[in-house]
């Protein structure tokens, strides 16, 4: 897998060749995932909401790419531009995929909203011979600061939800990702930090730093030792 | 509409195929087609319409698979209803499929009555109408045929197969028994298998045809009568299942048609009622009784499972072809669950297939019906499925 450390990548979005039109505009932490997987990969991505990230490695990085989306709209959405995606809960759709059927599962911001983080994680590595995880980071310095000064429970990356409403039912920290992952025996090939502006870099994992200036965080992830065929 | 307590249709006259426009070609001429019953049929004749143009490389070509009473008159006007054709919503010039782009093979399926060997066409052994001498067929058979009649187009590898209900089914086994034949299949409103409450609906159907003393054990061309009492009414029950009640309480609910009150008598009251003998007395005019049987009966045998010893992963295992699979949240001859059921299979081989349930009251018709997310849905696959194909696609 390539990588891009270092690269202030712009804020907002980022599209190839200049002429970013609505198709391919993606988020930077999608650009940054997208630059993580190999060209030609075959890829599914989990949760791939309006196909942003899929539609930019099928046309631009020549993968074999899928997508699983629970939201029906989203899902036409995605058909209508021509991407393979199925409508469908992906802690329940996951199960029915063979054993190393992707060279890489993709899920970005979402295995907070997972009933069972482990047994995704568990599933995505079974699937996938590399999974490609972003989380959003509860340890960032301003959400520490709005629970020990606010007193609330910080919700930055969607600001109208509540506790009572959210669909990130399992919130982490980096450092709280981390632990699982080591937990599982899980190799944590590449990490990355990504800031508020956009910026990301290369981090170590276990990087107190990264864990209170990061907004998000990416992390590469396969089994330590090779994977078990028997999954 | 109907009034009174019957259903005084007109039992309509009988079709001479011959005068219907379209296409017609004679099939399976050297060798007869070795049916799944064991049996053996050839000729096989075949009525199809064709819409668009053809390329210069064949690489634009689309079959269309029709239903249980649909037949090959897709889109225009119908040469016998003078009513639109059961997929115009979708066929034609910039619609979804779009004729200016794609060029469309619609044939009349195999035990049909529109001018495809079926139980009504003349038994040439016997020089009269087949009638229960017709040998059963299946899905797969219809499907045979159909490459038959693409073999005699010359058209190597099908763009895609496309079809609703029925329809999907063959487009299923079109991908299982010819992969290579076609590039990318749509099974839309569709299931692996027939579910137990569809057998039970057209056991229903079946019983109500051959109840009506017109039917003559079958034999009811040469008696010179049609049971059109009884294939209405097994029009009128399986016209339920393909709406929803949401769609009936929308459209009717206890409305009374043309009165104040009700009669205390058995006229049809109810809209509803009015509507159901209208759609029963309509259909006797244009579909034969024994086509309704044996049409009913090859979806009944339908089961790609148990086809593949009980392993639903096994039936596409290694495939390439590319799927798009629809269905509708208020479909419940069809449920969203038996489509994913198709989905399933395939997720097992990690074939690739695209998944979206409509969001409609309109029931299991909402496969023929102007549903702008649905249309767009086709739209957005058959695209996707050109650019994957590359140079050689339409």
């Amino acid at each position: 897998m390539s990588t891009t450390d270092g690269n202030d990548g712009p804020g907002g979005t980022a599209g190839p060749g200049g002429g970013a039109g609505p198709k391919n505009r993606i988020r930077v932490d999608q650009q940054l995932i997208a630059d993580l997987v190999p060209a030609g990969a075959r890829v599914l991505d989990v949760g791939c909401g309006d196909g942003a990230l899929l539609y930019h490695l099928s046309h631009f990085k020549g993968a074999d790419a899928r997508g699983i989306e629970i939201n029906r709209t989203r899902v036409a959405a995605c058909l209508n531009q021509g991407l393979s995606v199925i409508q469908g809960d992906a802690e329940v759709e996951l199960r029915d995929y063979p054993t190393g059927s992707f060279d890489c599962v993709v899920l970005s911001q979402t295995i907070q909203a997972m009933g069972d983080p482990k047994g995704t994680l568990e599933t995505l590595l079974r699937i996938g011979n590399r999974a490609v995880v972003s989380i959003t980071n509860g340890g960032y310095w301003r959400n520490r600061v709005q629970l020990a000064l606010g007193g609330r429970v910080p919700f930055r990356e969607n600001p109208g939800e509540r506790w009572y409403d959210t669909t990130n039912i399992h919130p982490c920290t980096i450092r709280d990702f981390v632990g699982l992952v080591d937990e599982m025996g899980i190799n944590i090939e590449q990490c990355f930090a990504v800031s508020a502006s956009g910026a990301y870099r290369e981090v170590y994992p276990s990087s107190a730093a990264a864990n209170l200036f990061a907004v998000q965080a990416v992390f590469v992830l396969g089994w330590r030792s090779a994977p078990d065929e028997a999954g | 509409m109907a009034s009174g307590t019957g259903l005084q249709g007109t039992g309509g006259g009988t079709i001479d195929r011959r005068t219907l426009p379209g296409e017609f070609v004679t099939l399976a001429k050297e060798a007869p087609l070795d049916l799944d019953s064991g049996a053996r049929l050839g000729p096989i004749n075949v009525a199809y319409t064709t819409h668009g143009t053809l390329n210069t490389d064949k690489s634009n070509a689309i079959l269309i698979c029709h239903a249980l009473t649909g037949d090959q008159f897709v889109c225009g006007t119908h040469p016998i209803t003078k009513r639109p054709g059961w997929w115009d919503t979708t066929v034609g010039p910039g619609k979804p499929l779009d004729t200016d782009r794609y060029f469309l093979i619609c044939p009349n399926l195999l035990g049909g009555c529109m001018g495809t060997t079926g139980p009504s066409e003349t038994n040439p052994a016997t020089g009269k109408p087949w009638g229960l001498d017709f040998p059963v067929i299946t899905i797969g058979d219809m499907v045979n045929v159909q490459k038959l009649l693409v073999d005699h187009l010359g058209i190597g590898q099908l763009f895609s197969v496309i079809g609703g209900s029925m329809g999907g089914m063959q487009a299923l086994d079109w991908a299982v028994r010819f992969p290579e034949r076609v590039f990318s299949v749509m099974p839309i409103a569709s299931a692996l298998r027939t579910s137990a409450q569809n057998i039970a609906h057209h056991e229903v159907g079946r019983q109500a045809v051959m109840a009506d003393p017109d039917w003559c054990g079958g034999r009811y061309q040469e008696e010179g009568k049609r049971p059109h009492r009884g294939l209405a009414v097994a029009r009128m029950g399986a016209h339920i299942t393909y709406l929803s009640e949401s769609a009936l309480t929308r459209k009717f609910g206890r409305s009374l048609q043309g009165r104040d009150r009700v009669t205390y008598g058995f006229e049809a009251d109810f809209q509803v009622e009015s509507y159901l003998r209208h759609q029963g007395i309509t259909f006797v005019d244009r579909f034969d009784a024994n086509s309704y049987l044996y049409i009913t009966r090859a979806m009944d045998y339908f089961d790609l499972v148990e086809e593949h010893g009980g392993v639903a992963t096994d039936i596409f295992a290694g495939t390439n072809v590319r799927f798009g699979v629809i269905s509708f949240t208020s479909d419940w001859m069809f449920p969203t669950a038996e489509n994913r059921e198709i989905v399933k299979a395939l997720n097992g081989v990690g074939a690739n297939v695209s998944f979206v349930e409509i969001e409609t009251d309109q029931g299991h018709d909402s496969f023929l019906m102007d549903i702008a997310d649905y249309h767009r849905v086709i739209r957005g696959f058959l695209e996707g499925a050109a650019e994957l194909r590359g140079a050689a696609g339409p």
